[in-house]
């Protein structure tokens, strides 16, 4: 399914439209994808329409209890529909989906931001 | 993709005394690229037996206290009767039962009331003399909020990982709470350490019963088994039924007792243990790697 | 009368000498307080006559009458609260019962409901007066629980509280208003060193104390050291006796099996009702 004619440098016009949440270690779409949730270290919002990104420290990553509720509240306010993540506690999982926000978690941490992107969208 | 990612295995006992700590010093001692986490921060145990230096020791504030500034006080008691811990009583506030909520610090028409992060323990990051890095910690007498401090001990190991780390070995604390569910966090597997007592059984239930929320598999190690071998086959079939499997069987040893009072890990006291530890980790391998 | 039996480390054999002191005296009440991991029932084999649901109070947010202006997500501690624009999520793991969030709802639109944490039960173990309770699994603070057993017997017997291990705030909670601890270790370097942690406890919330050293082994020297050194009650030296393992480990109580282990629990609570009554004396 994926177009292997693609430039790795840009990424594909979506048929998806709105912001992408990605859990990540860095704070650049080359960075690679976090496979935790709470307490990565970056959220990458990823805007499909502006097709820019946002890299925003974890306030969760800090805090002492509650950093699945923090991160969680995070990705609402910036308003994503999306969060791409390696692993994510059943609890903060529930409070996202009555959010609305879905997720797909699986990714592993030798992928990059911008390559687990790709990968989501040409699949979605 | 070849996967060079690090295993982290958490030991568990649920019950106190089963010999968790011996068996993870054990194991600390034959492993090379890894990380030792001692877990158990309300009683650490690991330093007394783990030739170590310590690099650096930090403080842990482990959450905010309530302080009555007396000279603000109306005397209204307001803050007593909503604090819901017992806390504070005469316009003092005992710092052991406040649990730090906040309440009464945002109910005071005075503002006399402080709200700060205190100082609940410390910890210590330390090099062990192969120079593999080791954390401990130490929290407060009566201090709660021990969860939080194991997760610190786990986010300062966290920097310390690289492509030649293979291993997080974390000693864990006795319990099923708060503690316990932090130092699961993270983990491919639980090693369970039991003892063939109706205690150690009971207790053993409870532990797996925890860890079926959390979905980690687990493996078995009955110690001093031969106390009570009926006991110990009670438990092998349970577990069996239960579908972990029995990692070894431990005989009781006099030196493991003697091993600690003398202050080593017990390979360090007695070397031909450690052919036996050698081969329950490669079963922890072996597992891991399915 | 309320002694408590703590330990810093588990495994000391704190239950086998708190059933074991309910046992040989005479009306007494034995309250298991190791919340997570009780095992008491297991040595005194109570009838079990009653069992009750334990709750602590999380809040409901009624989304009528909520405005989402997110002022309990702000005034909670614990990051319990999570808005979500078109409802409230609580992490009823992280929520600590305070009530805050309920008292500072400016539209009055959160009630404090139920959640259960556990159970308490209630029995006879011949003439002991038995309760014991159970923390439910996943669920992660203890103190509310331990507060509550407490509470449920209010008569004028004895009582003997069997605290959990360690010294954080589940033991400081089981110990805190008794009349006495005693603490039990045993003679190895773990003993000793969270031996020193708890009597730092005990020490700073006032609660007079004595030591008993089980498995006791006369070559670590440097427990009795510490003891000595430091001018601390020892009350009793329990050796390390494989019959006295075996029968723990069958779940027999080794008050009722061995003679000598027997008289060691007597003398053990005359010499702690003693010190009760010498120290109300001095007071």
């Amino acid at each position: 399914m994926l177009n292997e004619d693609v430039n790795p440098d840009s990424l594909e016009k979506p048929h998806f439209s709105g912001k992408i949440a990605i859990t990540a270690t860095g704070g650049s779409l080359d960075s690679l994808v976090s496979e935790q949730f709470g307490r990565c270290k970056y959220f990458i919002i990823y805007d499909t329409e502006t097709l820019k990104f946002e890299p925003i420290l974890n306030p969760g990553e800090q805090a002492q209890s509650g950093a699945g509720p923090k991160a969680a509240e995070l990705i609402i306010n910036k308003g994503a529909k999306v969060l791409l993540t390696g692993h994510i506690g059943d609890k903060a999982e529930e409070a996202l989906k009555r959010g609305g926000i879905k997720i797909f978690d699986g990714f592993k941490g030798s992928v990059k931001v911008k390559d687990s992107v790709s990968l989501w969208l040409s699949s979605y | 993709m070849p996967d060079n990612k690090y295993k982290q295995i958490v030991i568990l006992s649920g019950k106190g005394g089963t010999g968790k700590t011996t068996i993870a010093t054990a194991f600390a001692e034959i492993i090379s690229e890894k990380i030792i986490i001692d877990a158990d921060v309300d009683a650490a145990n690991m330093h007394l037996v783990l030739n170590h230096k310590i690099n650096l020791e930090s403080d842990y504030f482990g959450g905010k206290k309530a302080e009555i500034i007396l000279h603000k006080c109306s005397q209204c008691r307001l803050c007593e009767s909503v604090c819901r811990f017992g806390a504070i009583k005469d316009f003092i506030v005992d710092k052991i039962s406040c649990e730090g909520c906040g309440f009464c610090y945002n109910v005071c028409p005075d503002n006399a009331i402080s709200f700060e992060e205190t100082n609940a323990g410390k910890y210590f990051q330390c090099k062990l003399e192969e120079e593999s890095n080791f954390y401990y910690a130490k929290l407060l007498a009566g201090e709660g909020n021990s969860g939080k401090l194991v997760s610190q001990l786990k986010k300062q190991a966290d920097k310390k990982i690289d492509e030649n780390i293979k291993w997080i070995i974390v000693d864990g604390p006795p319990g099923i709470g708060c503690p316990v569910n932090a130092s699961l966090a993270g983990v491919n597997l639980v090693v369970i350490v039991t003892e063939p007592t109706q205690s150690g059984l009971h207790d053993l239930k409870r532990l797996i019963d925890l860890l079926k929320i959390f979905k980690i598999p687990s493996g078995v190690i009955i110690n001093k088994y031969d106390i009570n071998m009926e006991m110990s086959r009670t438990i092998e079939e349970f577990i069996q039924l239960e579908g972990i499997p029995l990692l070894a069987k431990i005989n009781f040893e006099k030196n493991f007792v003697k091993a600690i009072q003398n202050s080593k890990s017990i390979i360090k006291y007695d070397s031909n243990f450690e052919s036996m530890f050698r081969n329950i980790w490669m079963k922890i391998e072996t597992i891991i790697k399915n | 009368m309320i002694i408590s039996i703590a330990s810093g480390k588990g495994g000391t054999g704190k239950t086998t000498v708190a059933a074991s002191l309910s046992y040989v005296i005479p009306e007494s009440v034995y309250i298991d307080c190791d919340v997570e991991e009780p095992n008491g029932h297991l040595l005194l084999n109570p009838k079990i006559i009653n069992e009750e649901p334990v709750y602590k109070l999380i809040p409901n947010v009624n989304l009528y009458k909520c405005n989402f202006c997110n002022k309990c997500v702000d005034v909670c501690e614990y990051n319990a609260l999570l808005n979500l624009r078109t409802s409230i999520f609580l992490f009823e793991e992280l929520c600590h019962s305070c009530g805050a969030c309920a008292y500072f709802c400016p539209q009055n639109a959160i009630t404090e409901v139920k959640k259960e944490i556990g159970k308490i039960r209630s029995g006879m173990a011949d003439n002991i007066l038995f309760y014991d309770a159970y923390l439910k699994i996943g669920e992660e603070s203890a103190t509310p629980l331990i507060k509550q057993v407490k509470e449920v017997y209010k008569g004028s017997r004895t009582i003997i509280i069997d605290s959990p291990p360690g010294t954080s705030c589940s033991m400081f909670e089981a110990v805190k208003d008794s009349d006495y601890c005693i603490l039990v270790t045993e003679s190895t370097p773990f003993g000793l060193n969270d031996l020193k942690l708890a009597v730092n406890v005990l020490i700073q919330i006032g609660v007079p104390f004595g030591i008993v050293i089980n498995k006791y082994d006369e070559s670590f020297t440097k427990l009795e050291e510490y003891i000595n050194g430091n001018d601390l009650n020892l009350l009793l030296k329990i050796p390390f006796r494989m019959d006295i393992a075996k029968c723990y480990s069958k779940g027999e109580l080794p008050a009722a099996v061995t003679e000598d282990y027997r008289q060691m629990m007597v003398k053990l609570f005359a010499k702690v009702k003693k010190e009760i009554i010498e120290v109300k004396e001095n007071a």
